[in-house]
């Protein structure tokens, strides 16, 4: 679990050039008619893995997500869009706050992740491993156990809460409206809630970035510095580019669960902390409500699919493969 | 100081594990289990070797006595946290009534606590008992009204009462419901309170109503259920509505009034069980909650305070049934007549201090620990039992509607 934005990336990185390889000898002379159905014979595990373990349940969910009836009466397939408009319309503030705090969380794992990365990448000598070890160290606990740790760490009586409140932060956090007016908390806040995303998903956010910043050649680097750039512009103009597939796959690796999360919510969240991952929960479970779940869950997929395809715009498709 | 937040985490671990889907309803306090049972042992006296022995020696004195099935196979029993008498490490397979039953009928019991939370039940289990599928578990035991709504579905085995003898035990007001005229289909396991627990040192006054939780004083500190019938039940009491009658005009009065609060932050959370981790920790400092849970956090924080307010206070029943297909019905019902013994009874309520629904209950806890009979949780007083209300009954639409009425007031 914890290698795979590394292991995928490289995986891919290799799957490139082996198709480059292929082309080659097809270029050179023809093969035969079996080899060139390998490729599709290799991929077929993973089609058929993700036709039976995605399309399937998408397709059942999608038939869910326009049904019509209630619990009490039975649900009958149909064709009922207004799920879809009461999906919106119902849960329309836990979903922009969703996107709110997936998106400070994503870019508050940037800040931190980054840095990371790149210290251990140039900076790590032969601790390096030892570092990358550290980052992915927490995932060797449950998520569960980890964000619950938090409970304890942002306690009200906790020293933390009471260090915040002593340097005045307490009362900036009002400022920015991240923790309710009058506040003598940190938890139960848009503060514990994004912190507890940015905590959870930052080994997404470094692991990328890392790779692409290890594979940099560091003879660009220096070259650049040879033609009397200093140290920022070096950085500016060299490492960043290179490092952005980096970035960007670390931030949809970010951005995608934490969109969708609700344990962040549910346990160092309140009230008004409510994000559409749990309204997806209390339809389903609470409410038996399964069309209303599955067009919630829908329409998460749908926004975050045409977020990232605006992001994947901004930043250009390439970038995304690397 | 600083070890008591990590201490009470241990707790809240399990908890919350447990509680990850909302809407909880047993106590889930592993520490409080773990506590509770030297305490236990204590208030039983020489039990220490909880052995077969004891629960054994006690069924001989009582008036009825157990069954004499000579069963064999195994009994699958699923129930609520911290509902039956455990060990040490929290165990109930090794506490005393679990290793008395086998003794004394010759079967073998297969208990779980997995049952946190009645809609989860529901949804994990209701595709397999309306296809007609046996689920594996020969006893169940969930609230009153979804026991209601499965017996409707006709996902319950009717009760064999033959093998019941000891039914002749159940208390008269849970002898005939409406929703199971005679008991034919189900038999009530215990009973309890949802009132308000709090921290005087908190607060810094004494707690009387419903509407202290609507206190602004307290913005921030105030938890309640998920469990549509506790918050907005009692919130309804505050309202002076009589929640025995209440229409969906009266939920919707209610629910604007918890709307307002949520949404000026008056509540931290709206939580399962695991509201009562926070109480312990002090980030709460009052709580909508379950009476007996309050026993085992007191352990924990014996500031902890858990009163009736003076509106009134919802009752709640825990009802065991059989599983339409069960394998092993017989056994079900030997344990239903074994835990209707008035000894083994207490011996069960002594320790969840909850309310037991079998007569002579009382004369049993007596000789257990004399204290254990003036114990308000275990035997309401007559001025809590005269405010006491259990919700009315719901259709299955009205269920819904009430449902996603209260679910959306406690999300913002």
């Amino acid at each position: 679990m914890p290698t795979r934005p590394a292991g995928t990336h490289r995986g891919t990185h290799r799957g490139t050039q082996r198709a480059d390889d292929t082309g080659g000898a097809d270029g050179s002379g023809p093969s035969p008619r079996g080899r060139r159905s390998t490729p599709y014979l290799l991929i077929s595990p993973g089609l058929v893995v993700l036709g039976l373990l995605f399309v399937v349940p998408l397709g059942s969910l999608l038939v869910t997500s326009l049904k019509t009836g209630s619990f009490a009466e039975g649900f009958e397939t149909a064709v009922r869009l207004r799920n879809y408009s009461d999906a919106l319309s119902e849960s329309w503030e836990p979903i922009k706050r969703s996107f709110v705090f997936a998106l400070v969380a994503t870019v508050a794992a940037g800040a931190i992740g980054y840095p990371l990365a790149y210290v251990i990448a140039f900076r790590g000598g032969r601790y390096k491993n030892v570092l990358l070890g550290l980052v992915v160290l927490p995932f060797f606990t449950s998520f569960l156990m980890r964000t619950l740790a938090w409970k304890t760490i942002l306690s009200d009586s906790g020293s933390i809460t009471s260090a915040f409140d002593r340097l005045h932060l307490l009362s900036l956090f009002e400022f920015l409206h991240l923790v309710p007016d009058g506040s003598d908390r940190l938890l139960q806040t848009n503060v514990s809630v994004i912190g507890g995303l940015t905590y959870n998903f930052l080994p997404f956010m470094v692991l990328p970035i890392y790779v692409s910043l290890e594979k940099i050649d560091r003879r660009l680097v220096e070259a650049a510095r040879d033609l009397y750039s200093g140290a920022f512009r070096a950085f500016r103009t060299v490492v960043l580019p290179l490092s952005i597939p980096g970035v960007m796959a670390g931030s949809l690796l970010t951005f995608i669960p934490a969109a969708g999360d609700f344990v962040n919510a549910e346990l160092l969240g309140g009230p008004q902390q409510t994000m559409v991952g749990n309204r997806i929960q209390s339809r389903f479970f609470e409410q038996v409500d399964y069309p209303a779940a599955a067009s919630l869950s829908f329409v998460l997929m749908a926004l975050i699919l045409i977020g990232v395809l605006l992001y994947a715009r901004l930043l250009g498709t390439e970038e995304l493969t690397g | 100081m600083t070890d008591q937040p990590f201490h009470a985490a241990i707790p809240r671990l399990t908890a919350e594990r447990l509680a990850r889907r909302a809407f909880l309803r047993r106590s889930g306090l592993m520490l409080g289990g773990v506590a509770a049972a030297p305490w236990l042992l204590a208030a039983c006296g020489d039990d220490d070797d909880a052995g077969s022995g004891s629960p054994a020696s006690g069924s001989p004195s009582s008036a009825s006595g157990t069954g004499t099935v000579a069963g064999t196979g195994t009994v699958a029993i699923s129930n609520w946290p911290f509902y039956l008498d455990a060990d040490d490490s929290g165990d109930p397979s090794k506490g005393q009534t679990i290793p008395g039953f086998e003794a004394a009928t010759g079967y073998d019991v297969e208990y779980d606590e997995l049952v946190n939370d009645n809609d989860e039940w529901f949804a994990k289990y209701s595709p397999d008992l309306e296809a007609g599928n046996p689920i594996g578990l020969d006893i169940a035991v969930l609230t009153t009204w979804m026991v209601e709504r499965l017996i409707g579905l006709g996902y319950v085995e009717e009760l064999e009462k033959a093998n019941i003898p000891n039914v002749a035990n159940l208390d008269p007001s849970h002898a005939d419901v409406a929703w199971d005229p005679g008991r034919r289909f189900s038999l009530p396991w215990a009973s309890g309170l949802g009132g308000i627990a709090y921290n005087p040192t908190k607060t810094g006054r004494d707690i009387t109503s419903v509407n202290d939780l609507f206190d602004p004083a307290f913005a921030g500190h105030v938890t309640v259920l998920t469990e549509m019938r506790d918050t907005l039940g009692l919130t309804m009491l505050s309202l002076g509505i009589d929640v025995t009658t209440c229409t969906l005009a009266d939920a919707q009065a209610a629910a604007a009034k918890l709307k307002t609060a949520t949404d000026a932050g008056q509540f931290r959370r709206a939580t399962g069980n695991d509201y009562v981790a926070d109480l312990i920790t002090g980030d709460t400092w009052l709580a909508v909650a379950w009476s007996g849970d309050i026993v085992s956090a007191q352990l924990e924080n014996p500031d902890l305070v858990w009163i009736a307010p003076d509106e009134g206070t919802m009752l709640f029943t825990d009802t065991m049934f059989i599983p339409a297909g069960a394998a092993n019905k017989a056994g079900a019902e030997a344990w239903m007549n074994y835990v209707y013994d008035p000894a083994i009874s207490a011996q069960i309520f002594a320790y969840s201090q909850y309310q037991s629904p079998v007569v002579g209950v009382k004369e049993e806890i007596t000789k257990l620990d004399p204290a254990l009979a003036s114990n308000p949780l275990i035997f309401p007083p007559a001025d809590v039992q005269a405010r006491t209300f259990t919700f009315r009954t719901l259709s299955a639409e009205e269920q819904t509607e009430f449902t996603t009425l209260f679910q959306d007031v406690i999300q913002a």
